[in-house]
């Protein structure tokens, strides 16, 4: 039975040396000791993944995600704090598990599983499922130094997943394999969460992080401004990068939400009710009910629709469409009025917002509360259903040719 | 969940326990042997890793550690007996047997040096005791060291050369206090040379000083006499009584010529000067890689 993991006040302090003083010689020259400064990459840090459960790590680049995780891994020391867990670890700290390049898979396979503890009769019972998992069976007795970069990752996900660990800590290798490899380590971990395995992750992709994790912490250069909830911490995500005039992927940026206006219900209304799907000359009617603690003036609502990459199909909000809100006070019911949806076969999700008319004041965000789909439009590859019409004629060569 | 624990035990493998515990402190020195000691099996399979991976994609492979002391063996026979005409009989026994003991040292000495270098991508990703890299660079070098054997003992076998049957009594404990001194040095070695890579360098030049100040390629009778009474000072090097056990053992001259003409105790006792050094060596190359060893996978 594992523990959890407990991160109490944990801080890491690296020394940057100013030119590297590496060789003697400089180092002799500084009697010793070369000149560095010191660079916060924890500061303090305490949350506690509890057993069985699952959480994420988000915050930018370089504000020590990777870094937490190794000093759970144990592959760094905190200079403070101590990071308590019990059970079996498997980590997958960023790209590949420490292969050896010029060894085979299975030479490999084996190396590694004695590096996490494992015997050799351990290692040979699982060995099948590894290969099995990682798809690599015709590739397993060549070079790891020949493998792509996403076979290499594969074989380190199988590693790690198959030795059945009760501690799982991930390092954002789910970006890499193909959509039908990640598809497939998605759903061992939904495997892995059912089975009560805890499971700290760390993920650019907020979307799957809210989707995985019971809870979200955010570390934003070393600190962490938030942990608990997945929405709230999102929201303190985005703010942070907000701050440093970054913006989340898919996300246009918005500061963080009030709470004075409350999105109540929300439904989308299909032109014809026993369908679940939308064609594109049809209309589609997208409802909200607002409520407000007190009258305000200021206010507008938006609307904004993604694909399932998370590109932005559409965004718009009441202003722009002329439709003048004086104030309002209590509950109110906006109804968006798509008149015909230009596209093509998919799924659609739609975010819902409200805030002042120059945007500075978010009053609420809701993403992808709402998704719908488009159907019976399979006539082309794209984005947007286009009308056109194609004319094919035959040409006179001697004419037409220069 | 812990229900299923214990029958889920035995259809599932599981690695044995990781440690728990990652605190700010230094592991002490009984909890790193100890941490050691369980990873025996990696040691193991590390060991057999470098090994593959040095004789990978070569034709010769193993024969090439076969080759060095031919190659030492022939260059030296012909230098010290057809030139420089030095009075040791038999001279190829004499210089192997001296030989393969100071490469096991060397080789092993330099490849634990560059081990933890040498292995980033290992000691970044994941965590095991690290001084089992160093460790493994060794057990590397002692499997060479058994296949060079196997030349001395055919140049034994085709010289009609007998080792001393109480003499070989010195071999088991004179290994065993190089494999110390080894260890000591080695693991010390490996986490200094992260934080200054110009170990590895200067190490070169060290042991190639070292070569020549052991009585290897020259006997050790000069040395005593020239020294005199005050000869202890030749065994401020650890190696000497290692060295000289192996050259008593095997190579197994008439007494007075080319080894001193002391019974077998006065080598014991001296092999006991290096066990001493070996355990110290061990202890403190381990508190010092203990105190480095929290820098390592940031600083590599
Ligand atoms: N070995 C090291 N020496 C010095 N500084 C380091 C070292 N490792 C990491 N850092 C610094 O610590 C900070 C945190 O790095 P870390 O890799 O944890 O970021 P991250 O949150 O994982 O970022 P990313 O989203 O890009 O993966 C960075 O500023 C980095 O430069
Ligand atoms: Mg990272």
């Amino acid at each position: 039975m594992s523990t959890g993991i407990t991160i109490d006040s944990v801080t890491k302090e690296f020394r940057i040396h100013d030119q590297q003083a590496k060789s003697l010689k400089e180092r002799f020259i500084s009697m010793g000791r070369s000149s560095y400064t010191e660079f916060l990459a924890l500061d303090d840090v305490s949350f506690e993944v509890p057993s069985g459960t699952t959480v994420g790590l988000l915050g930018h680049n370089g504000s020590g995600k990777s870094t937490l995780l190794k000093c759970v891994a144990g592959t760094l020391r905190p200079n403070k704090g101590s990071i308590r867990y019990e059970g079996r670890l498997a980590a997958l700290l960023e790209l590949g598990a420490g292969f050896h390049p010029d060894l085979t898979g299975r030479e490999n396979i084996y190396l590694n599983g004695s590096i996490m503890g494992m015997s050799s009769r351990q290692i040979d019972r699982i060995f099948d499922d590894v290969v099995a998992f990682a798809e690599l069976s015709a590739f397993i007795d060549q070079q790891v130094k020949y493998y792509s970069s996403g076979m290499y990752a594969r074989l380190g996900f199988a590693m790690a997943v198959n030795v059945d660990p009760e501690i799982l800590l991930i390092d954002e290798v789910l970006a890499v394999g193909d959509e039908a490899f990640s598809r497939k380590c998605l759903d061992r971990i939904d495997q892995f969460q059912k089975a009560g395995t805890t499971i700290l992750f760390v993920s650019h992709s907020v979307e799957l992080a809210r989707e995985l994790c019971d809870q979200i912490a955010v570390l934003d250069a070393g600190k962490m401004i938030a942990f608990g909830d997945p929405n709230d911490a999102v929201r303190s995500y985005r703010a942070s990068l907000h701050e440093r005039g970054l913006t989340a992927a898919g996300d246009s940026g918005e500061i963080a939400a009030t709470g004075e206006v409350k999105l109540v219900k929300s439904w989308v209304e299909m032109p014809v009710e026993a369908r679940d799907w939308v064609r594109p000359d049809e209309q589609l009617r997208i409802h909200a009910v607002y409520e407000s603690a007190m009258k305000i003036d200021d206010i507008l609502f938006a609307i904004a629709l993604h694909d399932q990459r998370g590109t932005l199909i559409h965004s718009s909000n009441s202003s722009v469409m002329g439709t003048e809100i004086h104030e309002i006070d209590g509950r109110v019911h906006v109804t968006y009025l798509l008149t015909h949806i230009p596209l093509l076969f998919g799924t659609y999700d739609v975010s819902l917002g409200a805030h002042t008319q120059n945007g500075g004041y978010l009053y609420s965000q809701e993403d992808a509360v709402l998704r719908f789909n488009v159907g019976d439009s399979a006539k082309a590859d794209g984005i947007i259903e286009m009308p056109f019409t194609v004319t094919v004629e035959p040409v006179d060569s001697r004419v037409g040719s220069d | 969940m812990n229900d299923s624990q214990d029958d889920s035990h035995r259809q599932v493998p599981r690695p044995v326990a990781r440690r728990s515990v990652a605190n700010a402190e230094a592991p002490s020195l009984l909890q790193r042997l100890g941490a050691v000691w369980t990873y025996r099996e990696l040691l193991g399979n590390l060991t057999r890793k470098e090994l593959k991976v040095k004789y990978k994609n070569s034709i010769l492979g193993f024969m090439w550690s076969l080759l060095n002391p031919l190659l030492y063996l022939i260059v030296f026979s012909i230098v010290f007996q057809q030139i420089l005409r030095a009075q040791i009989p038999t001279y190829a026994i004499f210089l192997l047997s001296g030989l393969l003991v100071w490469n096991l040292f060397s080789t092993g000495l330099a490849s634990a040096t560059g081990s933890i270098v040498g292995n980033a991508s290992l000691v970044q990703k994941v965590w095991f005791p690290r001084e089992v890299l160093p460790l493994s660079s060794i057990g590397a070098a002692l499997v060479h060291f058994f296949l060079q054997t196997l030349v001395l003992a055919s140049a034994m076998l085709v010289l009609r050369h007998a080792p001393s049957p109480t003499g070989l009594l010195l071999i088991v404990p004179a290994l065993i206090c190089l494999l110390l001194i080894l260890s000591g040095l080695g693991v010390f070695l490996s986490a200094l040379n992260v934080k200054l890579r110009d170990i590895q360098h200067l190490l070169e030049l060290v042991l190639l000083a070292w070569f020549w100040f052991t009585p290897i390629v020259y006997e050790y009778l000069p040395i005593q006499e020239r020294l005199g009474s005050s000869s202890w000072i030749a065994f401020i090097n650890p190696v000497l009584p290692i060295v000289m056990a192996f050259q008593r053992a095997l190579y197994n001259p008439p007494s007075g010529i080319v080894l001193p003409d002391e019974s077998l105790l006065w080598y014991f006792r001296n092999l006991g000067v290096s066990a001493v050094a070996g355990v110290v060596l061990v202890i403190v190359g381990f508190m010092m890689f203990g105190r480095m060893e929290a820098d390592l996978a940031e600083e590599i």
